[in-house]
């Protein structure tokens, strides 16, 4: 796992010099080209400014009114055996409807346990494998109008399955 | 969904505040919860420009267009019954290269073109379902479509740049530590995907 994390480490490097070796080979004016893309994600942030301070005041008021212990040891038992801290539960469940009121569950879990602690890293390898099953179907589906969906759902929760099991298992081995 | 769940965590919050008598917490978490949110924005604001700013060096530098192509005999094992050519192809490949690249934004667009060109397909192959607008008659999904979504919902994704922000945000002493544990995941989640829809797809 050592090894696995110092791989992590050498990649955000590589990646930003081949980027701009590329485009430096390729003739492309590299600073203006990313100037413009950079400003253009400040202008995503600052787009969501508004939903996270939905969700952090939301997220917050619900820790601090003691309803997220009471869930944790509601549900310890079946959790722990697992290898879920029960902390994870009402992150799992609100992961499946949206992506942005997870976040708001994800940073919670940063502020209390530590983006390190095992609960830490586990929500972070869980956030970046898998994708929010319902809100996508429902916004693609809707695309194309349809909905009868037929083994779309089974198959997207499979994938969430198989996505936290893989994230369990090397969360696991990383502290 | 966004409003159930918003409006639902915030009855409660303050339902169950009460209940505890912990209402002067409540109070000051919904305050804090605030202020928390724009100190967060601004680190995600460093991470997010120069993530975006490096992803259109990629773009101009023809790399992005590259991948999309590079990908096509991918695409022809997962939709074998696409035709060649069609501009769904050229979609999904679009929307599955965003969202390797964690262009998360940029990938909703294309997702949504494709779905409307898989729908476009149905009724080119005389899918009575799909031939007239709002006949009252219900859709099913095509089994393209329901590939395209498993996959994109088991969310192939390359560097999951939005966790490190967040981790760095909150002293994380090592913040790119997960980034091979989430390819890792993210590889089996996938191929778990990929499996069930070759399956799914050949009944």
């Amino acid at each position: 796992m050592r090894a696995l994390a110092n791989l992590s480490n050498i990649i955000i490097p590589f990646f930003i010099f081949f980027i701009v070796g590329h485009g430096f080979v390729a003739r492309v004016k590299v600073y203006e080209s990313f100037l413009k893309g950079a400003k253009e994600g400040l202008k995503i942030v600052v787009d969501i400014v508004p939903t996270l301070i939905g969700l952090l005041v939301a997220v917050g008021m619900l820790r601090a009114s003691g309803f997220f212990d009471m869930l944790g040891n509601l549900l310890a038992p079946v959790t722990e055996a697992v290898g879920l801290p029960a902390q994870l539960m009402p992150l799992l469940v609100v992961k499946l409807f949206s992506s942005s009121a997870a976040t708001g569950l994800v940073l919670d879990v940063f502020r209390t346990a530590g983006p390190d602690s095992y609960a830490g890293l586990l929500t972070s390898i869980l956030m970046s494998c898998t994708e929010t099953v319902f809100y996508t179907m429902s916004v693609y589906f809707l695309a194309a109008k349809v909905t009868k969906t037929r083994y779309t759902l089974t198959g997207a929760l499979l994938a969430t399955l198989a996505g936290t099991v893989a994230s369990v298992v090397l969360a696991g081995r990383m502290v | 969904m966004l409003n159930t769940i918003w409006a639902v965590m915030i009855l409660i919050a303050v339902l169950y505040g009460s209940l505890t008598g912990r209402m002067s917490e409540v109070t000051n978490a919904a305050l804090d919860g605030a202020g928390e949110a724009i100190s967060l924005c601004i680190t995600m604001a460093g991470v997010v420009a120069l993530w975006m700013g490096l992803m259109e060096i990629a773009s101009k530098a023809g790399l992005i267009a590259r991948l999309t192509k590079g990908i096509e005999p991918f695409l022809h094992f997962m939709f074998p019954r696409l035709p060649k050519g069609h501009p769904a192809g050229e979609y999904i490949s679009a929307n599955i290269i965003a969202n390797v690249l964690g262009l998360g934004w940029a990938c909703t667009p294309a997702g949504l073109k494709a779905m409307e060109a898989l729908a476009g397909l149905e009724a080119e192959r005389g899918n009575p379902e799909y031939l007239s607008e709002g006949s009252g008659k219900s859709r099913r999904a095509s089994k393209e479509m329901c590939t395209f979504l498993i996959l994109n919902i088991s969310s192939l994704q390359l560097i999951p740049v939005n966790m490190i922000a967040y981790r760095s945000q909150y002293g994380s002493s090592d913040p790119t530590a997960i980034i091979v544990p989430a390819i890792v995941a993210t590889l089996f989640s996938s191929l778990v995907a990929v499996v069930y829809c070759k399956i799914k797809d050949r009944n």
